[in-house]
């Protein structure tokens, strides 16, 4: 065995070890508990959810009279906190309103498992951290396709040219579209096909016309915004008094503030005139040039670094959100949320 | 020397630098899995946070929630998914509740699939579990996620109706009593997006607020990552910004504070930024410890270098 398989062999030991300690003393770990609530509805049809649909704006769950009058039931599994269920327990231990869930308490042990797989890879390259990655990319993958199939396909395109046969297979509640939206979804679908045209032995030229089209559309739309929000109005609010007068409520001066204020100005100008300097590849950068230039280097790397630290701020924070989940839900070493009483 | 005999030297026979360079970077994971972990386990058995000290761009967040009157419409957009929850949720669970205790009504809407899954997760942690009495289609509505992000904005510019055209139960808007007034975005007076990239706030900036910010303001929370962008925005075109999880720890402070009843115990979730700004604290120490071992390192080594 080498030396990286017994090292896993340890760690796999100890951590093993450690959860059967942990999992014989105090309340135990890892247990999601449900509540079953039964659910009796009078389902109407499609033809009276459209009419229900149409004349109430409640939500078509509601009990309803129905054309048919046959009633639905199903059984609704809420979760509910570890001390709902002691409890429970407490008060009626015959009780079967208040269980353990297998499939979520497996699916949380699974979350578990991934969570440190995917950590894993910090001490090497392995293959639970192979196979979380490949989970994570197949479903996304698949997540994907279905959204767009679902949200975007079927209510947009097949919706607008076909609206008759997506209402009645698929989504009853089909707003009918306009005879403009179809004629636009009829141009979008040849393009769509043109753009496939590509995959195709011969005519793969036919797909660089929607591409035109898209970079056209794309550019029309971003220039217009960018120029209106970063470029005017951004100037615009560079355009900063240097020396500023704050004044309290009785109308005198504070100069303490306005020194501030004042300061920040200036900096701010500074900044963007040095910034903009160094930028400016026209001129050599030497003497008052090359000395803004730098103040404009000073300026870019304070910003990077900023922009660092916010990064780091954020990956810290999705880190102590996992290793939260590790702590609360799965080990239920501490209770924040005081659902189980520890 | 070479890499054969720089390998096979004594370690112990190295200079300090030298043998600061050769730690296994593992060593830096396990103590940056204690800087955090330590803080957590902390908090989470004695559950005291730190306390906030609310900047400028956060206290403007709240002020203008603050200062709508009640039934004001408000819009959210929920432009994440869980991956960023860690970030995002505290940000988006305080301002609904802030929005809920204010009486505001509140249209959410969601340019990233799962945000809408989030918003509803989001409504029954802090609507139908705090604030029962708000009623679905009248105080508040889920407009569920459209596909087309800024073709959706432009869209919402025009005719709402069109945009989202259903809400998330399949409910036309025409049919929807909140919607009943309002015919495109700018009839929101605050529009408040809580986003972890595209399209989410800069998208809201460029394409609706740069163009009719004299009859809507903005509001928006953001990730780490997106913050320095988002900061030049900030006060003309973007009302109030929270900045990645410091931002939301001080909303959070101040929402806390003003919903505050005496003898009353703000429920946890209330509080979930505030319990993670203590690993921040512990973790950023050590970055900076680190950076600064690193620097030292470097010179040690120029200067051994230039002798």
């Amino acid at each position: 065995m080498t030396r990286q398989g017994k090292t896993w062999l340890v760690i796999g030991a100890v951590f093993v070890t450690l959860l059967v300690v942990r999992g014989m003393i105090g309340q135990g770990l890892g247990r999601v508990y449900v509540k079953r609530t039964d659910v009796t509805v009078n389902m109407p049809d499609a033809v009276d959810m459209n009419t229900a649909a149409a004349s109430s704006s409640t939500t078509t769950v509601a009990p309803t009279t129905s054309s048919n009058g046959k009633p639905l039931s199903w059984q609704e599994w809420k979760q509910v906190a570890p001390l709902a269920f002691a409890a429970a327990q407490k008060a009626n231990p015959a009780q079967t309103e208040i269980t353990l869930s297998w499939p979520r308490t497996i699916g949380l042990w699974l979350a578990a498992f991934f969570t440190l797989a995917i950590f894993s890879f910090l001490y090497a390259d392995n293959s639970f951290y192979k196979i979380a990655e490949s989970l994570v990319v197949g479903v996304s993958a698949a997540y994907w396709g279905v959204i767009g199939f679902w949200d975007t396909l079927v209510p947009k395109m097949f919706g607008a040219l076909t609206p008759g046969l997506v209402k009645s297979m698929v989504q009853p509640s089909l707003v009918s579209p306009e005879p403009l939206q179809q004629i636009s979804m009829a141009l979008a679908l040849i393009l769509s096909v043109m753009m496939l045209w590509r995959l195709l032995p011969r005519g793969g030229w036919i797909s660089a016309w929607p591409l035109a089209f898209i970079v056209g559309v794309t550019a029309g739309l971003k220039i217009v915004s960018h120029v209106e929000s970063d470029l005017m109005a951004q100037t615009a609010v560079t355009m900063k008094p240097l020396v500023v007068r704050v004044t309290d409520a009785s109308g005198a001066t504070n100069m303490w503030d306005s020194w501030w204020a004042s300061v920040a100005n200036v900096l701010l100008v500074v900044g963007v005139i040095c910034c903009l300097t160094y930028f400016f590849f026209s001129v050599q950068h030497k003497g008052v040039v090359g000395g803004a230039a730098r103040v404009g280097i000073w300026y870019l790397m304070i910003t990077f670094g900023a922009a660092f630290g916010f990064t780091v701020m954020g990956r810290i924070a999705l880190l102590a959100a996992r290793i939260e989940f590790l702590f609360d839900d799965w080990l239920w070493l501490i209770d924040p949320n005081h659902l189980r009483g520890l | 020397m070479s890499a054969a005999n720089f390998n096979n030297t004594n370690a112990s026979a190295l200079p300090w630098f030298e043998r600061l360079d050769r730690i296994d970077r593992r060593w830096i994971f396990l103590l940056m899995f204690l800087a955090v972990s330590g803080p957590i386990l902390w908090i989470g058995v004695t559950g005291k946070t730190l306390p906030e000290a609310p900047t400028l761009a956060a206290r403007a967040v709240f002020q203008e929630i603050d200062q709508l009157p009640a039934r004001s419409l408000v819009l959210i957009s929920i432009d994440f998914d869980p991956t960023s929850a860690g970030e995002l949720q505290p940000m988006a669970t305080s301002l609904v509740r802030q929005c809920a205790a204010k009486n505001l009504r509140m249209v959410f809407i969601a340019l990233w699939p799962l945000g809408s899954q989030v918003a509803q997760q989001t409504i029954q942690e802090v609507i139908r579990d705090d604030y029962p009495a708000l009623k679905e289609g009248d105080d508040f509505v889920n407009m569920g996620f459209q596909a087309g992000n800024e073709a959706v904005m432009k869209l919402l510019l025009t005719d709402f109706a069109k945009a989202f055209p259903k809400d998330s139960r399949g409910e036309a808007a025409s049919n929807i009593p909140i919607l009943n007034s309002v015919k495109s975005v700018t009839d929101f007076p605050l529009l408040i997006s809580v986003s972890a990239g595209y399209p989410g706030s800069k998208e809201w900036v460029q394409y609706v607020i740069s163009a009719h910010n004299e009859k809507m303001n903005f509001v928006s929370g953001c990730t780490g990552v997106n913050a320095p962008q988002l900061y030049p925005y900030f006060p003309q075109q973007i009302a109030g910004l929270l900045g990645a999880i410091k931002g939301a720890a001080e909303y959070e402070s101040m929402v806390n504070s003003s919903l505050a009843v005496e003898g009353v115990v703000t429920p946890p979730k209330y509080s979930q930024a505030q319990r993670r700004m203590g690993p921040q604290l512990v973790a950023h120490l050590f970055m900076v410890g680190l950076i600064i071992v690193g620097n030292i390192n470097f010179f040690a080594r120029k200067r051994r270098g230039a002798a």
